[in-house]
């Protein structure tokens, strides 16, 4: 019910949004037309520019994910995540998650589909993969945009708060279930 | 920090292929990765140009200060360094917006648009700003109020519950955005000139 009108909304804001701002412009004595096309200009260049990062991001990404590099890192990192409370399970979902959307995505489907949506497993995948981003995708795309290399602290905070949304989506979830709220 | 990630991703996966013979995935992988990368660039064309033309719009009409109006008391919390009434705030605060709504499609370019907009006042060319850090960190914690996609999942595999995640997604979410900002703060001195 909920999800319905808010999806309802999120339809309807989009359209709204574009008549609002053509509608405001020309009110406002703005050549709408010329100007349109004065800014989707830039728009041009921006997705142009960020061709050479993404190729450079995804092609690391590409060999990593194709190697089987993956399963081989989840069991040098089970133990320690163990210690966090993370169980093995989930370790390649946390670990794809930031790298790549869609191979999270196939990730946490499989999850879902051999543990079930109601299983503790299922629960846990499906908070950790809405609660987070894919970093360092966001992290390539926005800074590509603007033709900056240089990052800075960006991943640091950025996987910061993917491990702390990780870590906790799993403990919420012990909460919820041990709390006995539903079963 | 992104070398270093580059780096470790290439030499484990190159090493794993070498040594349990899965070199020519490896070798695809390379080509179809770099393929997809350029057809997602080339899928931003069309929606990056229209936003860039739309927001140009509201720029004239006075609509993006108006917005950084009402955003301004938090924009100079999170973006002190940002004049008030820069159309920067308002693109920032649409981007966010958009994320909120679970609208993807309009949250990138609108981001990408405030990346630009926050561009034009650093002073660095090469060196993003503590502004520019400071959005993407937000950016990165990836904050929704409607996961429509894992409840759509979830429905597909017969849960009895399929929204029962929404709560905890969202509780998650607002922390995680928490440490992201945080975090930004604590490492901004550190970073600062590299």
């Amino acid at each position: 019910m909920l999800i319905k009108a808010v999806t309802f909304v999120s339809n309807l804001v989009i359209p709204l949004m574009i008549a609002t701002i053509c509608v405001a412009g020309y009110i406002k004595k703005v050549k709408i037309y010329e100007t349109f096309i004065e800014g989707a200009k830039e728009g041009f260049a921006v997705a142009v520019r960020l061709i050479p990062y993404l190729v450079g991001m995804f092609v690391a990404i590409g060999i990593f994910r194709e190697s089987g590099a993956l399963s081989i890192l989840t069991g040098i990192l089970s133990p320690p995540a163990k210690q966090l409370g993370m169980p093995k399970e989930l370790l390649p979902l946390a670990l794809i998650r930031p790298l790549s959307g869609t191979g999270a995505l196939e990730v946490t489907i499989d999850l879902i589909r051999r543990f079930g949506p109601d299983s503790s497993i299922g629960r846990m995948a499906s908070t950790m993969q809405a609660s987070s981003e894919t970093t360092i995708y966001v992290i390539t795309v926005y800074f590509g945009a603007v033709g900056i290399r240089k990052t800075r602290h960006s991943p640091i905070a950025g996987l910061l708060a993917d491990l702390v949304a990780f870590l906790s989506s799993v403990a919420i979830w012990r909460l919820i279930m041990s709390l006995g709220t539903v079963n | 920090m992104i070398n270093t990630i580059w780096l470790t991703l290439i030499v484990l996966g190159v090493l794993t292929g070498v040594a349990t013979g899965t070199s020519a995935d490896v070798t695809k992988a390379a080509i179809e990765s770099a393929n997809e990368a350029v057809s997602i660039c080339l899928g931003f064309i069309g929606i990056m140009t229209m936003w860039s033309g739309l927001m140009k719009i509201a720029d004239s009409a006075g609509l993006t200060r108006w917005l950084a109006k009402i955003f301004a008391p938090v924009a100079s919390l999170l973006f002190p360094s940002v004049p008030k009434e820069h159309p920067a705030l308002a693109t920032i605060s649409m981007s966010i917006a958009a994320n909120l709504l679970g609208m993807g499609n309009a949250a990138t370019p609108l981001g990408l648009k405030a990346m630009e907009e926050l561009a034009s006042l650093n002073e660095k060319k090469d060196v993003p700003s503590d502004a520019m850090c400071t959005f993407v960190a937000i950016s990165t914690a990836g904050i929704t109020l409607v996961p429509t996609t894992i409840i759509a999942i979830r429905a597909q595999y017969h849960s009895h519950n399929p929204a029962e995640v929404v709560m905890p997604i969202i509780l998650m979410n607002i922390l995680a955005t928490f440490v992201a900002i945080l975090a930004d703060r604590f490492f901004r001195p550190i970073s600062k000139g590299r």
